[in-house]
């Protein structure tokens, strides 16, 4: 952005009577250019309603996800909008509660490993020498792992349970945001404001969250936005393959492992199309954000 | 021009004694230090209270990095500096607080030393808070107060770093190193990266403020133009050494130092009927100040290089002028 871009006025009405000359703040400014984003916006919306999807399910829900009906592998009806599943469940209702999971294990994840990697990234660049470079070494090891056999058996071992396996995804996604979040606050760390500050006296602490973490968010932001579709992913490929969310519980990836059979495949699409297009169009819709946030927040732009 | 008189009995307001900040090089996997980038090797200095002392020096002669070690924004590898009476030395991050209130710093890229996700307000605000200067109303008051000093408009405090020029953004640092009342001001080559027309507005408010404040300046540049009109005493250094220390209108007049002698002639006359006689002009480059030259450090480029050069390292000397120098250049 410019140096003499003309001051913005105040809309809506959060002008300080005494203060006319505040200008537009940094997520204003952002929200700003995002909506500019067509496709972030839509994806953006889809989002919003699976999470609301996923808070109102029973309410939404035309049937119990569990309850088992009389008919087995029914095709679309008006009692069964999408069919019933091989054991006589409703498909709509599990696609529904689905969302829960996918949800769960999506943001979930991201929460944790977001949360860690940025303050073990934060503090190995700032404090940097030895705690670095060991850190470093650490997050080379985890990366270096062929993380879905540890995965699998580490879910083999502790159970296939919703937190389990948020917390194994988690445990494999850190390093990558640790080292970015380290390769920026490295360059921040050179910048004379955070110099500024140490010599105006400000304690550890206030430079690290107050001046340095606040400018290396915008990476950190886009980089867990992919990470929100790329958890959603992997839960499903793991429920895909039996190691992920059991049934009964249903998640988009075990409802598809019944299209593993080839006449589930031909004759009842209605099985495994319309969990299939829930994964497509959720990671698209968050894929979609993650680009509109990443052109957002570039401060090149 | 006024000039800021000093009595030779006053304590210096600061002292740097055998200062010396190197930095290793490391090689290989385990990081062995194989040699030292000297980058200020055994410097002293006295700064006495209301004058400013013109560092000068090519890029790379180790100016910035004084500075840098007074305000410790790099630790010190050897020697000792005393400030307002006491050794700071060996005060850890948290002792140095008080002294850093009295010992600020302006900067050279006025586009990267202000937080750009701050509003002015916040900017100015933040150090008087944390030190307990000022809160509440009086904090607005002495924000306004600073901005009125420096001369940007009251009304632009809620506004961001990348609203303003280069010029008024370092204005907005020069207000933010004033906020907890210093008594020395390290100024970082503050006006070369802007304008030539905005410099001379920049170091006129320097020298109002000087004035107005009783504050000291360490005024590190490249350039002479600005030392020259800021300047009480100038030091000229190369390959981290002070080769030539004394009055500005001594070192301008009468320079001792054949280095000193270069930079000015490297300096443009803008008078064409002045232009001409006798210049100085180096060649080749700085050596390399992981490994300095023996000797005289500038015996590589020194016109007047003599054996004895080559291997004795001269002192500094010559009491309020001094010079560095075995064969110092007469008085004209």
């Amino acid at each position: 952005m410019s140096a003499v871009e003309a001051p913005v006025p105040v809309a809506g009405g959060v002008a300080i009577p005494a203060q006319p000359e505040r200008s537009e703040g940094a997520f204003r400014q952002m929200a700003r250019r995002f909506v500019k984003h067509k496709m972030a916006v839509v994806g953006f919306v889809v989002t919003s309603l699976l999470i609301l999807i996923a808070i109102f399910a029973p309410w939404l829900s035309p049937h119990s996800p569990y309850a088992v009906t009389a008919e087995f592998s029914a095709a679309p009806s008006a009692s069964h909008w999408l069919g019933t599943d091989q054991v006589g469940r409703d498909v709509l209702a599990r696609l529904i509660y689905a969302t829960r999971v996918a949800v769960i294990v999506g943001f979930g994840t991201v929460a944790i490993y977001v949360t860690f990697g940025t303050v073990v990234g934060l503090l190995s660049a700032y404090l940097g020498g030895w705690v670095d470079m060991i850190v470093m070494r650490v997050t080379d090891m985890f990366m270096a792992f062929p993380y879905m056999m540890v995965i699998l058996v580490v879910v083999s071992v502790l159970g296939p349970t919703l937190g389990t396996l948020v917390l194994v995804l988690a445990l494999f996604s850190w390093p990558s945001i640790a080292r970015l979040v380290r390769g920026s606050v490295l360059t921040l760390k050179q910048m004379d404001y955070v110099k500024a500050g140490i010599a105006l006296g400000l304690s550890t602490p206030r430079i690290v969250f107050r001046h340095i973490l606040p400018n290396a968010l915008a990476p950190i932001i886009v980089n867990a936005t992919f990470g929100v579709a790329a958890a959603i992913m992997a839960e499903s490929g793991l429920s895909f393959l039996g190691m992920g969310v059991q049934p009964p519980t249903a998640s988009w990836g075990n409802m598809l492992t019944d299209a593993q059979s080839i006449s589930v495949m031909t004759d009842q699409p209605w099985l495994w199309l319309p969990p299939g297009i829930m994964i497509l169009v959720t990671v698209l819709a968050i894929n979609f954000v993650g680009d509109g946030l990443r052109d957002a927040l570039d401060p090149k732009q | 021009m006024t000039t800021a008189e000093r009595s030779p009995a006053a304590e210096p307001l600061l002292r740097i004694e055998g200062l010396k900040t190197y930095y290793p090089i490391k090689r290989g996997l385990l990081s062995r230090t194989v040699g030292n980038v000297k980058a200020v090797d055994d410097i002293t200095l006295d700064l006495y209270q209301g004058e400013t002392l013109g560092l000068v020096g090519e890029s790379g002669c180790g100016k910035s990095t004084i500075g840098r070690s007074i305000v410790r924004l790099e630790n010190p590898t050897d020697g000792r500096i005393w400030f307002d009476g006491e050794d700071i030395t060996d005060r850890s991050m948290s002792d140095l607080r008080g002294a850093r209130m009295k010992m600020q710093m302006i900067f050279q890229d006025p586009y990267s030393s202000l937080n750009p996700r701050m509003r002015v307000q916040e900017l100015l605000a933040e150090p008087m808070r944390v030190h307990g200067v000022a809160g509440g109303a009086e904090l607005e008051t002495k924000i306004d107060k600073l901005l009125d000093t420096v001369g940007i408009p009251r009304s632009y405090k809620q506004r961001f770093p990348h609203e303003f020029s280069g010029g008024q953004r370092q204005r907005i640092g020069i207000a933010r190193a004033l906020s907890l009342n210093p008594k020395l001001i390290v100024c970082d080559e503050p006006v070369s990266a802007l304008d030539v027309s905005i410099q001379a507005q920049i170091l006129n408010l320097l020298k109002d403020l000087q004035k107005e404040l009783g504050l000291t300046y360490l005024f590190i540049a490249h350039g002479l133009g600005a030392v020259k009109y800021i300047s009480t005493r100038i030091a000229v250094m190369y390959l981290g050494k002070v080769v030539e220390i004394g009055t500005k209108e001594e070192i301008f007049a009468n320079p001792r130092h054949p280095y000193t002698q270069a930079l000015l002639n490297a300096y443009p006359v803008p008078d064409p009927r002045k232009r001409g006689q006798e210049r100085i002009v180096l060649q080749g480059d700085v050596p390399s100040p992981a490994n300095p030259p023996a000797g005289c450090r500038f015996h590589t480029r020194c016109p007047f290089v003599q054996a004895k050069c080559k291997e004795r390292e001269p002192i500094l000397r010559g009491g309020d002028h001094a010079a560095a120098c075995h064969f110092p250049l007469a008085a004209l």
